[in-house]
């Protein structure tokens, strides 16, 4: 028997007061250390996926977007790009290597991406079995896709076109597996990689088709105010039927317009010059990309070829980096909202404990001299009441750290199940340091003023009037 | 050797209470008695060092409480002094065993089962070791707060109206308990009470 054995019964004692000091103690500290954890694990796979990867060069669209897709494989595609084009600006003297993404279809809902072997080096994937793609249907799968769908070398599969489960499939394109990669803790656990050439087979047939209508909608585009002209003209020509030439063009301009109307979602690019001479004879079965990462070779162009492209080329070029820390602010916003009203919520629970102690204390005052008068101290009974704080703000701390890496375990299963990422380590964090002094701190400050009491305690009367 | 030398004491100014000497030797007991309100409980208070006085002094064995740092007179208390209060007050979160065990605890002695098995035998509450004080009968608590007050062998046993809520039969053996105990280890007994019935039990009675 000794004084913290006392704290505990005297803690268990009033089972209703504790468990809501508890429970009070619990969401604060669970919130605010979800919240940490959640947080770095976010920004770790974030800075994790980004290695490397100086810019990204994609369609036109939200450079968020464009990021969000081409790095992290988590948002759809802005749409797609010309090969020639990325390929001249591969060629730039700033660039160090630029590898090519081409995606937009999935198996079992992760993606299949055409690129080349400079990927899987980029994040240093190491093959586990198998080797790498040699020819065009041949594919190899990151660690996470072969555990989940419990895949082997050799088996063959049909992709489905579209980068959610069950869409259309293709049937005569079919994959097979050759090479299974070692986690690296990257978006590329998640994906499926093989050649550029694969991509643009399976959807050779569908692409032509798509070049010319977009080639039209180039040429659309730059006669953009032409067009609109004519439209009023048509409509002025088709009623008096004047101007032979002009009808002639319009005829031109309709089909035009109605190829475009069938290729969704480019109306909105500029063109400049240069742009307009390449696409006057365009080639005439051109492959596609969806989106290039790109590593300078110096820091200048970081400061060029960003401008460079969003100004002279119908592309778009996205700064990894900016982008990112631009989304961390957004987020901030919420984080800190959020980690106020967990902070909140411990500042409750210490009032919580200080309600539960100073009570504790007045009915206990007789107990307190009645341990004076059998030799306790004063320092000793100040002992008592603060290990009785400090043992429920730690219980507290210890079931809040618990409740977190519960919540972890599911925000984690959760966005696997979502985004197909995952959470690796339960790490200690220094933060959650921080939480535990501060826990500890509330802990007592919630006692002083019963420690006070306890302390200046009178023992004649407190035995007397008892 | 307990002694006490011109004590007075006063809660506000113009009300002083003067007590007489009170000299006992080792193994020697003594009751007071008294009415209410003539300061029956801050004479034992002062005795037992929970008061301190205006004036003289008090000594059990050559240490002068009243010139002892708070600590210190804490300290001492407990492993000297046993107090046992008019009504039966225990520690309620802990059992009869642990109460003892802590009061052991607190006085830095070695924490003895054995030692605590037997002074509640002693008092016939051995059988209640493990239960809760509000579990115990009146009579019990009674006789469980006579082995707190015991049980790191005092040299000076203090007893405040240790028998006024108990009837004539229960009046005796309680009595008779704490000249026993106090015998055991040759200790010095003081009981203060206004209960009459106590006077024929003791060889010397005080009168205030």
């Amino acid at each position: 028997m000794n004084i913290l054995r006392l704290s505990f019964r005297n803690v268990t004692s009033r089972p209703l007061s504790t468990v809501l000091s508890l429970i009070l103690l619990i969401l604060g500290v669970g919130m605010i250390s979800l919240l940490l954890q959640v947080n770095r694990h976010i920004q770790q796979q974030m800075e994790n996926n980004v290695r490397g990867i100086d810019m990204v060069v994609g369609a036109k669209g939200s450079p968020m977007q464009l990021i969000l897709s081409a790095v992290y494989h988590i948002d759809d595609p802005t749409g797609n790009i010309p090969l020639h084009e990325a390929k001249k600006l591969q060629k730039n003297r700033l660039v160090e290597f630029g590898i090519p993404l081409s995606f937009g279809d999935s198996y079992e809902g992760f993606k299949i991406v055409g690129t080349n072997h400079q990927y899987p080096e980029l994040y240093k994937a190491t093959i586990k079995k198998g080797h790498l793609w040699k020819r065009p249907l041949e594919v190899t799968i990151g660690a996470t896709v072969a555990k989940k769908l419990s895949l082997k070398i050799g088996h063959i599969f049909n992709g489905n076109h579209g980068l959610v489960k069950g869409g259309e499939s293709h049937e005569d394109h079919a994959y097979q597996i050759v090479g299974i990669f070692n986690y690296t803790n990257s978006v590329l656990d998640q994906l499926i990689l093989t050649a550029s050439e694969s991509v643009w087979d399976v959807h050779a047939h569908k692409d032509i088709g798509n070049n010319e209508g977009k080639d039209h909608v180039d040429h659309h585009h730059q006669d953009e105010d032409h067009a609109d002209q004519h439209h009023e003209e048509e409509n002025r020509t088709d009623q008096h039927h004047e101007d032979e030439d002009h009808t002639d063009q319009h005829g031109e301009d309709d089909d035009h317009n109605d190829q475009h109307n069938e290729d969704e979602g480019h109306a909105d690019q500029h063109h400049e010059e240069e742009d307009h001479e390449d696409h006057l004879e365009p080639p005439e079965n051109e492959h596609e990309l969806t989106a290039m990462l790109i590593k300078f070779r110096n820091p200048i162009g970081l400061l060029q070829l960003p401008r460079m492209v969003n100004e002279k080329t119908n592309l778009q070029a996205a700064v990894p980096a900016y982008e990112i820390s631009r989304l961390f602010n957004l987020m901030g916003v919420g984080l800190d909202t959020l980690n106020t009203i967990a902070l909140a919520i411990m500042l409750v629970s210490g009032l919580s404990v200080f309600v539960s102690l100073y009570n504790a204390f007045k009915e206990r005052k007789y107990e307190m001299a009645l341990m004076r008068s059998y030799g306790a101290t004063r320092w000793q009974l100040v002992w008592l009441v603060i290990q009785e704080g400090l043992l429920l703000t730690l219980i507290g701390f210890i079931l809040g750290i618990l409740f977190s890496r519960l919540g972890l375990w599911a925000v984690s299963e959760l966005m696997e199940e979502t985004y197909h990422y995952t959470f690796s380590g339960w790490t200690w964090l220094n933060e959650e340091g921080w939480l535990l002094g501060a826990s500890l701190a509330i802990g007592l400050l919630a006692c002083i003023l019963p420690a006070i009491h306890v302390f200046r305690i009178n023992l004649s009367k407190a035995l007397a009037n008892a | 050797m307990f002694k006490t030398h011109s004590l007075s004491f006063a809660y506000y100014q113009g009300r002083e209470f003067w007590f007489p000497d009170i000299q006992l030797k080792k193994g020697e007991n003594l009751l007071i008695l008294g009415e209410s309100g003539i300061g029956k409980t801050t004479l034992l208070h002062l005795m037992a060092g929970l008061l301190k006085p205006n004036s003289g002094k008090i000594e059990l064995m050559g240490t002068v409480l009243n010139e002892l740092s708070l600590a210190k007179l804490d300290h001492f208390r407990g492993r000297h002094i046993g107090l046992i209060f008019q009504r039966p007050h225990i520690i309620q979160n802990l059992s009869l065993s642990e109460n003892l065990a802590l009061i052991q605890y607190l006085v830095g002695k070695p924490q003895n089962k054995n030692q605590i098995k037997a002074i509640l035998d002693n008092l016939g509450i051995g059988h209640q070791l493990h239960k809760k004080p509000r579990q115990l009968s009146q009579g019990e608590q009674q006789r469980a707060t006579i082995a707190l007050a015991l049980i790191n062998r005092p040299q000076l046993i203090l007893a405040d109206e240790p028998t006024s809520s108990l009837d004539d039969k229960n009046c005796t053996k309680v009595a008779n308990l704490l000249k026993e105990q106090a015998s055991a280890t040759n200790a010095q007994l003081i009981v203060i009470s206004h209960d009459q019935r106590l006077k024929d039990q003791f060889q010397n009675t005080l009168t205030l």
